[in-house]
């Protein structure tokens, strides 16, 4: 009875997560009903993901952002590259797993393959050892394994902090941070800094995709959104969707 | 499979028939550019472009005026762009004068070429692989998938082309696909925001301003 409080705080992460996203969801769903007629069937939650968006956008003009550039700024590229290969092949565990369980075959050999041979051979993930052989990253995650197996992605839903998303994927985020290494990692120090600096390298990947749809943008947050669903759906289909129109 | 190897086999014979004769007469339209496979006018088109951009350092530095040049005089003949233009404006590009439809594609254009100008200093050991072509050779519009190789994930970068009607026309480019999101759709809504607020010319005058506006930080 009393080996709950001694369980690892992992099962209490979740839950506050899983609760924590429920309230997002609720918000949205009350958001939802103020939304006017006329707007993007994919989007009934417009005006509280308009919310959440500007909120995302001060964020990260205020903090990701700065931190990103310095990041690169100070960084020699090969170190950069060695992080993000690093993070990279710490994530092909989680797009193997995601490709078996879509019995994508291709899929699930070369990401195991990349696995094995960047953590034996690329001095544990540091070098990308297999893209340079020709092996590419099928990038796989939970969300899209239930797309395989026909589960709409439901609306658009931009989540505080982690950004775009839709009701099918932000809903299986507790399912995706199992997959991550990095919940494994015991002492908050180690395993918080390891987050930022997955975080912050991720972010200076898109410094220049920032400035780009800055500039192409007529409204930042449609655009983002069209592109991003757009995006989900051709990942489901592993860049294959099936052919529609224009 | 046997049909898809002839096909490739007959792209890379266009191919190589098309870069001689371009060679031998350069300047000179190739008289038989009605007989170029789409997915070989595509591979033709985007490593001449790539070749183009990897040479002139102005332009991978983001010169916007020769960027614009090599836009004008190699990528525009092969494309469709009044029809880009009007499909990302939707229902509301039949009630535009002519005027208008002019002034909405100049301006759709210099969206799209100075925002994409700030990318091609990332170009550098890029090559382009056209994936095999599986439409059929009557079809009038053709998806051409290709996917850019680099350093790092390939580029996932796919062409819709239809058949100009009349001999000699060839294919024209129509939307563009970059990793998964079509170019003209992610406009779509975007213009319908300012064209329902706004009506046409507010939609102009809202290109207009961000081209100003991207114009003056370069």
């Amino acid at each position: 009875m009393n080996a709950r409080s001694f369980l690892p705080s992992a099962s209490t992460r979740l839950a506050v997560h899983a609760r924590r996203l429920g309230a997002v969801v609720v918000l949205a769903l009350l958001a939802g009903c103020a939304t006017a007629p006329g707007g993007n069937p994919k989007d009934p939650f417009e005006s509280f993901n308009r919310s959440v968006f500007r909120f995302n956008d001060g964020v990260d003009t205020a903090v990701l952002r700065p931190a990103a550039t310095a990041y690169r700024r100070v960084l020699p590229s090969p170190v950069r590259t060695g992080v993000g290969n690093f993070f990279g092949n710490l994530g092909d565990v989680w797009n193997f797993a995601n490709s078996v369980l879509q019995l994508r075959l291709q899929a699930s050999a070369e990401n195991l393959m990349r696995l094995n041979v960047n953590t034996l051979f690329g001095l544990g993930g540091l070098l990308d050892i297999a893209t340079e052989a020709g092996i590419d990253r099928h990038n796989e995650d939970f969300g899209q394994t239930l797309g395989r197996w026909g589960v709409p992605p439901g609306p658009y839903l931009v989540i505080p902090l982690l950004g775009p998303s839709t009701v099918r994927d932000a809903s299986v985020l507790p399912i995706d941070r199992i997959g991550d290494p990095l919940t494994y990692v015991d002492g908050g120090l180690v395993a918080g800094s390891l987050a930022v600096l997955r975080v912050v390298d991720t972010r200076s990947n898109f410094l220049r995709a920032g400035q780009l749809l800055d500039d192409a943008a007529l409204d930042k947050y449609t655009f983002t959104r069209d592109a991003y669903l757009q995006r989900r759906a051709s990942d489901v289909y592993d860049g294959n969707p099936p052919e529609n129109g224009e | 499979m046997n049909l898809s190897l002839q096909r490739r086999g007959f792209g890379r014979f266009a191919l190589a028939s098309v870069l001689l004769v371009g060679a031998v007469m350069t300047g000179m339209k190739p008289a038989h550019a009605a007989d170029e496979a789409p997915d070989a006018l595509v591979k033709r088109l985007s490593t001449d472009v790539l070749e183009t951009i990897k040479a002139d350092t102005s332009i991978k530095s983001g010169d916007v005026q020769k960027i614009m040049v090599l836009v004008d005089s190699k990528i525009m003949p092969n494309v469709n762009f009044q029809r880009m233009t009007a499909s990302a404006v939707g229902p509301a590009w039949r009630q535009a004068t002519p005027d208008q439809k002019t002034r909405l594609q100049n301006e759709f254009k210099t969206l799209l070429v100075r925002s994409y100008a700030g990318a091609l200093d990332q170009v550098s050991d890029q090559s382009v692989i056209v994936r095999p072509f599986r439409g059929s050779a009557d079809d009038k519009e053709v998806l051409i998938r290709t996917e850019v190789r680099g350093q790092g994930d390939p580029v996932q970068l796919d062409y819709r082309l239809e058949k100009t009607p009349g001999d000699g026309a060839g294919w024209k480019v129509y939307n563009i696909n970059v990793l998964g999101v079509w170019l003209v759709d992610t406009y779509r809504s975007q213009f319908a925001e300012e064209i329902n607020s706004k009506g046409i010319e507010g939609l102009i005058a809202a290109l207009v301003a961000r081209n100003k506006t991207n114009g003056a930080r370069r």
